[in-house]
């Protein structure tokens, strides 16, 4: 029962959970290489977290196959598995000190105390939490808790590891800095993570392929880029934020073209090839908010529409600028502060919102 | 201000005297245990341990402190470990008639325990465990096992739903994620309900009364005795019955007060 190394290292095949007469998934397949980093994205409730707790063997599937290198795992016990998880809140057991939790797992597989003590010290101090080895987790903080959750976990060296939210627990500063550890984690060790998140945000920055889901379905996979850049649906184009969705009429406009008229205005767009899009039919133009530029005067050039600002929004050293057409439609613009700062707006100003004809693109009917 | 003060006063005085009406029988037991004359009346004709003496001359209260010894021991063990188990599958299943289940452990000591001990009688005299200690402690267990549920009960609401989950995901089977976390994580509750168990029969009367025959514990000894005589020995054995179950009872309390100083902490 060795399996062929070929292929992908695990794999999600028409996987299903039901519980009585809820669908927690309904149909998610997709695989998972080795080294990978891949990101279970998507609104509570989507089946991302039961998915994990299947491959974990937490949750056993009503349907469909669960394969690690080939070989069916479906009836595996969880403690017959190599796959460790970080839980959400942690899951630490309370009445151990922090070098007994690291050293639980490797107790489990019968390492000799002095074997388990020497190896927990190593991740512990890759962690940096050596320091509080004898106390009692119920004295650590949030942080220095995820940290111990991370060493119990990668303390049994896993070709495998399962994250359920890791950051949602954490303050948000420590938020950044925990992902970036994450990363860099990921990068050092070159074993596969599995990390369950709702925020696009955290799964973009990590992940080098993401799994959108949704009602127990998987709505895209594929690299953060690619699914920022192309939303195969309009549940992803909505869903990972930043996106304008111009709801119109098509109608045919020259070699390779088409046009969308709707309350927002006119707009031109490459045609795609694998999408039958009829003319005369609704179609949903989608548009990065980032992809927008503002103008003062008309260029003629690209796509331009007039719209009035209504307000701005300041995050960071990002602004969000919402306009609206005299048509009524909702335009978001992303701006970097350093660009507001050279051009000032504010609300009711007249502007131009012009973009390439080939950054927008169709949803498909 | 000085109202306030007379107030508080006040107050206190009243608390006192709520204790010394509840205490005062058991303290004049215990003062009278020592006293040399036979009769518990003032004044004190001296201080003596001759009825202690005589308790422990007394080959029958002897067997019955030894008994009452033998029955509490098990007791505790059996109600602990039945009530943990009882308390463990509320805590870790879901199931149809849950609140039912719940409810019929708890049941026992809200029976008058008049009724169950006639009710133990009949029926142990049918499977033969009528006047063994055997039969003595199936009683016992029936009455104090849902003390043991309702205080491990306590412990495991505390208990992260994701830590057994934890534990098989770190490689350990049901075993040892019971003998290695369950257990470990409710062992204060545990203690509490082996001294709380052991108290509730050490003290307990009326079922021993029906069932005991002539493997008399100490309380249905005692009761034997004073239908006979008035005798100041009852004080001395009010007094080591006293010390024994409080020392229970109060190790209880500690155990219990340092779980829910715990809780409210976390919380």
């Amino acid at each position: 029962m060795t399996g062929s190394k070929a292929g992908p290292m695990l794999e999600i095949d028409r996987l299903a959970k039901r519980y009585g007469d809820t669908v927690a998934v309904a149909d998610v397949s997709f695989g998972i290489e080795k080294g990978e980093f891949i990101a279970l994205m998507g609104p509570s409730g989507c089946g991302k977290t039961t998915t994990l707790r299947m491959i974990a063997g937490l949750d056993t599937p009503s349907g469909g196959e669960i394969r690690l290198w080939g070989r069916r795992i479906n009836e595996d016990a969880p403690w017959e598995r190599e796959a460790p998880l970080v839980w959400q809140h942690y899951a630490l057991f309370p009445f151990l000190s922090v070098a007994k939790n690291v050293e639980f797992g490797l107790k489990q597989r019968g390492l000799p105390a002095a074997e388990r003590r020497r190896k927990a010290m190593e991740w512990m101090e890759r962690l940096g939490i050596a320091g509080f080895a004898e106390r009692g987790v119920d004295q650590l903080s949030g942080g220095q808790r995820q940290r111990v959750a991370l060493a119990r976990a990668l303390a049994l060296e896993p070709e495998m590891l399962l994250l359920d939210e890791p950051l949602s627990a954490l303050d948000p500063h420590l938020r950044v800095r925990m992902q970036s550890e994450l990363v860099r984690l990921h990068r050092e060790l070159g074993i596969t993570f599995v990390c369950v998140t709702h925020s696009h945000s955290e799964a973009f920055a990590m992940a080098d392929r993401v799994v959108i889901m949704s009602e127990g379905r998987v709505q895209q996979i594929g690299a953060p880029r690619e699914i920022y850049r192309r939303a195969a649906n309009r549940f992803v184009a909505e869903f990972v934020g930043g996106n304008n969705l111009f709801s119109g009429t098509a109608a045919a406009a020259g070699e390779g073209l088409l046009r969308v008229e709707g309350p927002f205005g006119t707009a031109l767009a490459p045609r795609p090839a694998d999408v039958a899009l009829r003319e005369g039919g609704e179609v949903t133009l989608v548009v990065a908010a980032d992809r927008i530029d503002l103008g003062a005067a008309r260029s003629g050039a690209g796509n331009e529409i007039e719209a009035k600002v209504v307000t701005l929004e300041f995050v960071g050293s990002s602004v969000t600028v919402f306009l609206e057409t005299a048509g009524g439609a909702e335009l978001r613009i992303q701006r970097s502060l350093r660009q507001i700062e050279n051009t000032p707006l504010s609300p009711g100003d007249a502007v131009i919102a012009r973009w390439p004809q080939d950054e927008g693109f169709f949803l498909p009917a | 201000m000085s109202a306030n003060l007379l107030r508080r006063a006040a107050l206190i005085a009243w608390t006192a005297l709520v204790f010394a009406f509840i205490f005062a029988p058991i303290v004049s037991t215990v003062v009278f245990s020592f006293n040399a004359d036979r009769f518990p009346s003032l004044p004190w004709a001296g201080f003596s341990l001759r009825w202690y003496e005589a308790i422990f001359a007394d080959a029958s209260i002897q067997r019955g402190l030894t008994n009452s010894l033998i029955v509490a021991g098990a007791t505790s063990v059996l109600a602990t470990f039945l009530g943990f188990a009882a308390a463990y599958v509320d805590y870790r299943y879901r199931f149809v008639g849950k609140i039912a289940y719940t409810a019929l452990v708890a049941l026992p000591p809200t029976v008058p325990v008049v009724i169950l001990g006639v009710a133990m009688l009949t029926f142990e005299g049918r499977v033969g465990l009528s006047g063994t200690l055997t039969g003595v402690t199936v009683g016992h267990v029936v009455l104090a096992a849902p003390f043991a549920m309702a205080l491990v009960r306590m412990r495991l609401a505390d208990l992260d739903p994701d830590i057994e989950g934890a534990s098989a995901n770190l490689g350990a089977t049901p075993w040892r994620t019971m003998t290695g976390v369950v257990i470990p994580f409710c062992l204060p509750a545990i203690l509490a309900s082996l001294f709380l168990t052991a108290a509730v029969s050490f003290d307990e009367f009326m079922i021993a009364w029906f069932v005991s025959g002539v493997n008399e514990t100490l309380p249905v000894r005692v009761l034997a005795m004073l239908q006979g005589q008035v005798s100041p020995r009852i004080n001395a054995i009010g007094a080591i019955v006293f010390i024994v179950s409080m020392t229970l009872v109060v190790l209880a309390q500690i155990l219990i007060g340092r779980l829910l100083g715990r809780r409210s902490k976390e919380a």
